[in-house]
């Protein structure tokens, strides 16, 4: 029942946010400055996790195909299919989740415990619209551009970590990335990306937005941002990949 | 002039405003008093349109505001100024961004004319060299100046301060109580005052309403006090320590 509570209020509070802004200049603004604390802010964990993340998955395909049958280009083919469809995406996502999504409900939620809110509203000003549209915006172009760049720095990683371990050499692995390369897979990878990131922002922004009380409610908002983003993520994983890899 | 009429609110089984009624007059600071938990601020909630009463009339110059749909009430709103307790200053934004913010969202001046506005607004609250300075760089005081700065920056008709006092020292509060007052009377603003401060009280107050337990138990003007004969007005003075 309570899900269903939320869910609505969720609904209705995306309905207020997707509402005409006040000044389309001053929404400009603020999404050039979420864009640049999301996607600048972000780019060295991203960098950092999807570097390892490709090299590590390298080293663990190398371990587990340790048999003269199979041939070592396939190595590079398994990294560049589970990367493209399932680590870049998801992991950053998750990721994300956990910084930009407490980010983004700690600043809503602040400004809603400091009546800034309320000031917002008192001078005739959506407020709703003006402290989450800029985000989820932002959000929606940003976050899948991260996902590209731990895309292909996750492949590189990838590359580097075979070579450096002797399991495969660096003309090896990039045959395996050319073999049977299929277009589509980075199609589902970015349909995944867009979703996740609209998921992620608003789910904050909703959570940040419904914040009442003072410190310790800012605090639990933000928990609450980041467990259902990451909830919502592992769903729409789920239910993308069911519709989009076996149609 | 506001006036509201026979205002009820209730939170789930809390009857917390009970019949009220009371107007307040422009150019003049019009106080509502009484204790912690009375309902002063969820009857000033319910006139700024925070919170909906479930019956009752709050009319801005004829206009009520209860009926209005959600753009005639945003028009509403933009003649309406307020001081908040906290101040409500934007963290994120300078001083200048915080006072220029209304001129920027509903006026379609030149940014030449709104930096214009902004300094003279911050000059009328008597503060300079801050402009590029963030709200948590500056006093408590600076903070309602700029409060105040913000309110006034759009020439509101009404200009509602949440205990405009908190957190101040004494002087620093008869400063801000001054300058509200002025403000007041040089753009014959309806100002209406919420606190418990007895000093800011006797020093502006003009007309007074006192809110207990969510009735309104008497209405005058401060010489009126003395002789209101209303025992809970009256312990509630001496309890003020004034």
């Amino acid at each position: 029942m309570r899900f269903f509570q939320h869910f609505g209020g969720y609904l209705l509070f995306l309905s207020t946010v997707f509402s005409k802004p006040e000044k389309w200049k001053i929404l400009w603004k603020q999404i050039i400055i979420e864009a640049n604390n999301i996607g600048v802010g972000s780019f060295n964990i991203i960098s950092l996790i999807s570097g390892f993340t490709g090299a590590v998955s390298t080293i663990q395909i190398g371990y587990q195909l340790v048999s003269g049958l199979v041939p070592e280009y396939l190595i590079g083919r398994i990294v560049r299919d589970s990367n493209i469809l399932e680590f870049s995406p998801t992991i950053t996502c998750l990721v994300l989740a956990g910084k930009v999504g407490s980010n983004i409900s700690s600043e809503i939620g602040t400004m809603k415990v400091t009546e800034q809110v309320d000031a917002l509203e008192i001078m005739g000003v959506n407020s709703s619209s003006y402290v989450a549209l800029a985000k989820i915006i932002a959000g929606f172009f940003t976050i899948p551009a991260l996902v590209v760049y731990a895309m292909m720095l996750s492949l590189v990683g990838g590359a580097i970590s075979g070579h450096l371990s002797g399991i495969i050499s660096v003309e090896y692995f990039v045959k395996g990335l050319r073999s049977d390369f299929e277009a589509y897979s980075v199609i589902f990878c970015m349909v995944k990306a867009f979703t996740f990131a609209f998921l992620i922002t608003s789910v904050s922004s909703y959570q940040g937005y419904r914040t009442e009380g003072g410190a310790l409610e800012v605090g639990e908002s933000s928990t609450k941002a980041v467990v259902y983003s990451c909830m919502a993520i592992i769903f729409f994983d789920y239910i993308i990949s069911q519709l989009m890899l076996f149609r | 002039m506001i006036e509201v009429k026979n205002i009820n609110k209730t939170f789930g089984e809390k009857h917390v405003l009970k019949n009220i009624s009371a107007s307040f007059e422009n150019g003049k600071c019009n106080f509502i008093i009484g204790a912690s938990g009375g309902g002063k601020s969820v009857l000033m909630k319910c006139m700024v349109g925070l919170l909906t009463p479930e019956t009752g009339e709050i009319t801005f110059d004829k206009r009520d505001f209860v009926s209005m749909d959600y753009y005639q009430k945003k028009d509403v709103r933009k003649e309406i100024g307020m001081l908040f307790q906290g101040t409500a200053l934007f963290d994120s934004l300078n001083v200048e961004d915080n006072v220029a913010f209304p001129l920027r969202m509903f006026t379609n001046w030149s940014e030449e004319e709104i930096i214009e506005r902004v300094n003279f607004c911050l000059s009328r609250v008597n503060l300079s060299n801050v402009n590029k300075l963030f709200p948590s760089n500056i006093s408590g005081g600076q903070k309602k100046r700029v409060g105040i700065a913000r309110a006034i920056a759009l020439q509101p008709k009404y200009l509602f301060c949440d205990e405009p006092n908190s957190g101040l020292d004494p002087l620093t509060s008869r400063v801000i109580d001054y300058l509200i007052k002025e403000i007041t009377e040089e753009y014959d603003i309806c100002t209406i005052i919420n606190t418990h401060d007895m000093k800011s009280l006797f020093e502006i107050g003009d007309n007074i309403a006192f809110i207990y337990q969510g009735q309104k138990w008497w209405e005058g003007n401060k010489e009126g006090i003395r002789d209101s004969g209303n025992e809970e007005f009256l312990s509630f003075m001496i309890a003020s320590e004034f």
